[in-house]
């Protein structure tokens, strides 16, 4: 991991809500994180923890209203993303910022053809004519394990497997060459063979192009196989960040500590029983003013209830560089 | 029965469950879908046998199939001691109660203008004659072995979250006391701090209740948790069929090798040395299956013999079935054909 370069993408702050009819969701509270060059950073938490909604947040893919960017700060290239006009924030996101989500069907337009769609943001965002986007479409279906790709080209998305539909998002992701790519549970509709086929992909194609990836997903099998540092999201703040060995040798959220251990593992000793986070998540309405884990945690004292705990240094680093946690609980000092 | 010796309650035999194709303006038929395509085995009474393999394979065919949510196309399927796909309409409707099934979307399977008694609660209005002072109770007692507060009987499935509708699913299967339950991915819809909640309480009433079931799911680490023995399928049939802790310690099917090389595990040391065996290309349509081994287009260890020849289920170890040539040719000492060795295997993950 390329300690202390510059991060590429720095976020600081950032907060997003939904404005319902039954009030406010505080969906990401001071999210805070940054991202190196060729840096693989995993993001995981429960459904609903505000990973979606962070990475959208970033580059203005919410509907607004109901959503609102309420306070942070994106720093891009030397700009702030939340605050440059829409016209330029398209160009970063056709050309600095690729995107890949869960569903390939439903981010595939089905009336167009697989060349075409890769071809448009080449053409549009790099100038190219149709005859280079065509042939640079060509070399990106080839790089992401497309057989036949010159052929493929023509074919509609309903005509590819899951798989192969995935492999094309991360083609038109890739098209432009961009600094960050964003994955946001690329594999999780997938079978574990199709998923093993393109987290193989992703680590070929990140040696070779060295571009800084986040990727979110709830499988911390997965994280464990790619990711360099890890962020762990807990109703709708980041609870934990640390390097992947630290993090799964070393957890200090509760959280964090109780969902390593409700996961079965595929060798080594069977439990008899499965641990549980009993209690269900939280609701999310209104400015958060104590510990969003609280109502499930094991170690909650006084202090969980009457503040919302900051993120802190566990290793002497500082937060966010190394390993930090937001937790008033010390295991050692329990 | 005298001895103690498990005995199947449920027998599988060559069950089969194509569903046509029709085409053309005359919707001629124009071929089948075989979902499923001969498959067979038991299941021991209070045992749990999970069903794995990737999607589309024909997990769900089967579970339905069982219970006679589908009419097989062929084969039988006994189920303490009757053939259910053969049952008559009434002798079915008798036979429904001690069948059932735990669906993998909750939200779906629920009727959203039912409260949660009503839904819990219906099974018994078309299977007992009970007054509703008797039902009520046996409502509140499978709440209580669901761990859903009495509390909640007057709400609505929406006001539930996914682990909670989980719940009713359950109590509602369990309303009239069912021998065997089919779990069709109970826990795939539900976020992993609750599915180890719903697991906890499907060994418990298994437990308590001496169910036996079978567990549809394609998270090979909870089968692992879950199941006694283990079948992997594969477009349609069986590739291996083994006790647990042998299938996971050394599958002996290329696919389940395969399939089981693909699981990732939340261990970065173990996951930055592990050899993974990558599949190529795509899971073949079931209309249209390769000949010879089902598996012989995607197989790193195919030889010639494998396109031709279709591989029988067979017991290679004890209580060990494979449908493989490789594996029964080991078996009986027949010689391995050359090309058979070679695996392509991949090197996979770096440290990074
Ligand atoms: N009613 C039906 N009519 C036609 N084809 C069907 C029908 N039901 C299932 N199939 C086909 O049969 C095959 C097996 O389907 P099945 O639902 O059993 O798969 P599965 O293993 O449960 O998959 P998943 O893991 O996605 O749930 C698939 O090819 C499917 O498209
Ligand atoms: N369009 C919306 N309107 C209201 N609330 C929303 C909307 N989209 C997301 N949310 C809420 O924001 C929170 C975070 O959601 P999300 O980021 O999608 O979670 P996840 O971590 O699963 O990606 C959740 O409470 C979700 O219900
Ligand atoms: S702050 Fe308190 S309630 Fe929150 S995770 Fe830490 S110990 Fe638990
Ligand atoms: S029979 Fe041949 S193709 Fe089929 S699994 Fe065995 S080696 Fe592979
Ligand atoms: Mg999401
Ligand atoms: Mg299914």
């Amino acid at each position: 991991m390329p300690d202390g370069a510059m991060p590429v993408l720095d976020v600081r702050g950032l907060k997003t809500v939904f404005r319902t009819r039954g009030g406010e969701i505080h969906a990401v509270n001071s999210v805070s994180f940054s991202l190196r060059a060729g840096e693989l950073l995993g993001v995981v938490g429960e459904s609903g923890s505000g990973k979606s909604v962070t990475m959208m947040s970033l580059i203005g893919l919410l509907p607004s209203p109901p959503a609102e960017v309420r306070a942070g700060q994106v720093m891009l290239g030397g700009r702030d993303l939340l605050h440059i006009p829409p016209h330029e924030l398209q160009d970063v996101r056709g050309a600095k910022v690729g995107f890949v989500f869960q569903d390939p069907m439903t981010s595939l337009n089905p009336v167009f053809t697989v060349g075409s769609q890769i071809m448009e943001p080449l053409m549009r965002h790099m100038g190219l004519t149709r005859a280079q986007a065509a042939d640079r479409a060509a070399e990106l279906l080839a790089l992401v394990g497309i057989p036949d790709a010159k052929k493929r080209l023509k074919s509609y998305p309903h005509q590819f497997s899951g798989g192969m539909r995935q492999r094309v998002m991360i083609a038109i992701a890739l098209a432009c060459d961009p600094d960050v790519l964003i994955a946001d549970e690329p594999t999780t509709a997938l079978d574990v063979t199709i998923q093993a086929q393109i987290i193989e992909l992703v680590k070929d194609l990140r040696q070779k192009l060295g571009m800084a990836i986040i990727w979110i997903t709830h499988d911390l099998g997965v994280i464990a196989g790619i990711a360099d540092r890890v962020m762990v999201m807990y109703g709708g703040q980041v609870v934990e960040q640390a390097p992947v060995a630290e993090l799964f040798a070393n957890p200090r959220h509760p959280y964090t500590r109780a969902l390593l251990k409700t996961i079965p593992s595929l060798t080594g000793e069977r439990g008899a029983r499965l641990q549980t986070i009993e209690g269900q998540p939280p609701i999310m309405m209104g400015e958060p003013v104590a510990c969003p884990f609280r109502a499930r945690c094991a170690h909650r004292f006084d202090r969980c209830d009457a503040e919302n705990p900051a993120r802190r240094p566990v290793d002497g680093a500082p937060v966010g560089q190394g390993h930090d946690v937001a937790c008033h609980w010390n295991p050692e000092g329990a | 029965m005298l001895d103690d010796a498990p005995q199947p309650l449920v027998q599988v035999r060559d069950l089969k469950m194509h569903f046509p194709i029709y085409a053309g303006l005359l919707r001629r038929r124009t071929g089948a879908v075989k979902a499923v395509d001969g498959v067979s085995f038991d299941i021991m009474a209070g045992e749990t046998l999970g069903l794995v393999g990737e999607s589309g394979c024909g997990k769900s065919t089967v579970g339905r199939a069982l219970l006679r949510l589908y009419a097989p196309t062929a084969g039988t399927v006994v189920i303490d001691g009757e053939d259910v796909a053969t049952l008559s309409p009434e002798a079915l409707r008798k036979k429904r109660p001690t069948m059932q099934m735990v669906f993998q979307d909750p939200q779906a399977s629920l009727n959203p203008r039912m409260t949660l008694a009503a839904i819990i609660g219906e099974p018994l209005d078309e299977h007992t004659g009970w007054n509703a002072e008797k039902k009520l109770a046996r409502v509140y007692e499978l709440m209580d072995q669901v761990g859903l507060n009495r509390a909640f009987a007057g709400r609505y499935p929406h006001e539930f979250s996914g682990g909670q509708r989980q719940r009713i699913g359950i109590a509602r299967a369990l309303a009239l006391n069912p021998k065997f339950i089919v779990c069709d991915e109970p826990i795939a819809a539900l976020d992993v701090s609750i599915q180890a909640q719903v697991v906890n309480l499907l060994e418990d009433l298994q437990e308590r209740l001496g169910l036996t079931y079978l567990f549809i799911s394609h998270d090979l680490s909870m089968v692992r948790h879950i199941a006694d023995r283990v079948a992997v399928m594969y477009l349609g049939q069986i590739a291996e069929l083994s006790p647990r802790d042998a299938l996971y310690a050394r599958p002996l099917h290329p696919y389940a090798q395969a399939l089981l090389s693909a699981v990732p595990e939340a261990d970065p040391a173990r996951e930055a040395t592990r050899r993974r065996i990558i599949l190529q290309g795509d899971v073949p349509s079931p209309a249209n299956p390769p000949l010879g081994c089902n598996f012989c287009t995607r197989c790193p260890k195919v030889f010639d013999r494998c396109r031709v020849e279709e591989p029988k289920l067979t017991e290679v170890e004890p209580g060990r079935f494979v449908a493989c040539h490789l594996v029964t040719d080991n078996m009986t000492g027949g010689h391995r054909p050359a090309g058979a060795e070679a695996p392509e295997h991949k090197q996979q993950g770096e440290v990074t």
